[in-house]
């Protein structure tokens, strides 16, 4: 008896923390958002972490989106060819990577790559006291770390995952048409023609900016709120990788629903 | 300082690589690898092009010979009129070619296929093919043979 109470009590514990984690972080956003256009009196700051962020995530997103486009490739047109329909690869492809696959990848290679270190680097100061000490010198740390950091990811993702999507684009050209000989004029005539601008690029630029900022958020909180010793920086990264992994995905979902179903 | 410049120069650069990929994913890449092929323009007359398109492929013999280069109705007989550019390779096309309109597969695009006819002048740059098929619409073939069968 008094196990299955505990049980109980085990699960209600694991509820309760987790309603609170999610209550904390939704006064965080809101601290947060009384900071995000003031981080902006200093754009360099923001620049910088676009860089940190951004331009130095490039590599694996060029490389990542490449591959994916390489498969895309390969795989469609085994299935297309079946059904002698392989002029329709382009825009199978496209529509593939700019709806979803850009959008999505791209935010979890950003989270794994660049997520955990924002969240590494904010535990870091405030695990050696550097947060506290800009406060000290009145100097809002918020505004000064949290501001420019947040904006660095939600500006970088979406253009990651635009460059994801092209990248792939080029790659199943350079499967389908360059290796496998299906017609390049169809490849590209049928993505001008059944690719909406504002629908599919619009939609998949919409889901990339959301992402950012779930990742963004996850992130910067995670860091904001670590248990200032060597283990808690641990969990404060792993926490926001898993976390904004399984929150790009959900939010895929919910977003997917909304934009393409019924 | 120039550390920073470079930085700044670097994300600049990167804010534009972006913005670029999703300007040239919106606004329509179909011109992207369009071949221009040179040859000679024929035109064709068709009632019903079915889903044919500009770029779409003009075959001759399964072998791509041109392209769809643009289409526009006639106002006058509610026709469409498909011009075509020729590979110039191809200059012995006979005046008598049949053109038809089919589909690649069940559910592949649409290309104008060229049957060759019997007479001794070639087609020339500007000239029109008479003789021409529509698109095969499914439903319409669907309807008919629902239509016969019912009256047997």
């Amino acid at each position: 008896m008094s196990r299955l109470l505990e049980a109980l009590a085990r699960l209600g514990r694991l509820m309760i923390g987790g309603v609170r984690h999610a209550g904390a972080m939704a006064l965080f956003a809101l601290d947060l958002a009384w900071v995000l256009i003031p981080t902006w009196s200093r754009p360099r700051d923001v620049a910088q972490q676009v860089y940190a962020a951004g331009v130095l995530s490039l590599v694996i997103i060029l490389v990542a989106g490449g591959f994916v486009g390489l498969v895309l490739g390969l795989q469609g047109y085994n299935i297309l060819s079946t059904f002698n329909a392989s002029e329709s690869l382009g825009v199978m492809v496209a529509l593939s990577l700019v709806r979803e696959l850009g959008p999505v990848v791209a935010a979890l290679l950003f989270a794994g790559r660049a997520g955990s270190a924002i969240t590494a680097e904010i535990a870091l100061m405030k695990t050696t006291e550097q947060l506290a000490a800009l406060e000290m010198m009145a100097v809002d740390p918020m505004r000064r770390v949290i501001g420019p950091r947040f904006w660095g990811a939600l500006i970088s993702v979406p253009l990651l995952a635009a460059l994801f999507s092209l990248v792939g684009v080029l790659g199943g050209y350079l499967i389908g048409v360059v290796v496998l000989g299906v017609d390049a004029a169809s490849y590209w005539g049928q993505i001008g023609e059944q690719m909406a601008a504002w629908e599919d690029v619009g939609g998949g630029a919409l889901k990339s900016v959301a992402f950012g900022a779930v990742i963004a958020l996850i992130a910067v909180y995670e860091g904001y709120t670590a248990e200032p010793t060597a283990s808690g920086m641990a969990r404060a990264t792993t926490q926001t990788v898993v976390l904004s992994s399984l929150g790009v995905l959900g939010l895929d979902f919910v977003m997917t629903a909304f934009m393409f179903g019924a | 300082m120039n550390v920073q410049r470079g930085i700044e120069v670097v994300v600049g650069l990167f804010v534009l690589a972006g913005i670029a990929a999703l300007m040239v994913m919106a606004l329509q890449w179909s011109n992207f690898g369009a071949s221009r092929v040179n040859g000679y323009e024929i035109t064709a007359r068709f009632d019903n092009i079915g889903g044919l398109t500009t770029q779409s492929p003009v075959k001759l013999a399964g072998l791509t010979i041109g392209r769809v280069e643009s289409i526009e109705l006639d106002p006058d007989t509610f026709q469409a009129e498909v011009h075509m550019i020729i590979d110039g390779k191809y200059d012995s096309l006979p005046t008598d070619s049949f053109a038809n309109i089919y589909t690649a597969g069940l559910l592949g695009s649409q290309y104008v296929e060229i049957s060759p006819g019997g007479a001794l002048e070639s087609l020339e740059d500007g000239d029109r093919i008479t003789m021409t098929q529509s698109a095969i619409i499914l439903e319409n073939i669907v309807s008919k043979f629902l239509f016969d069968k019912a009256k047997e």
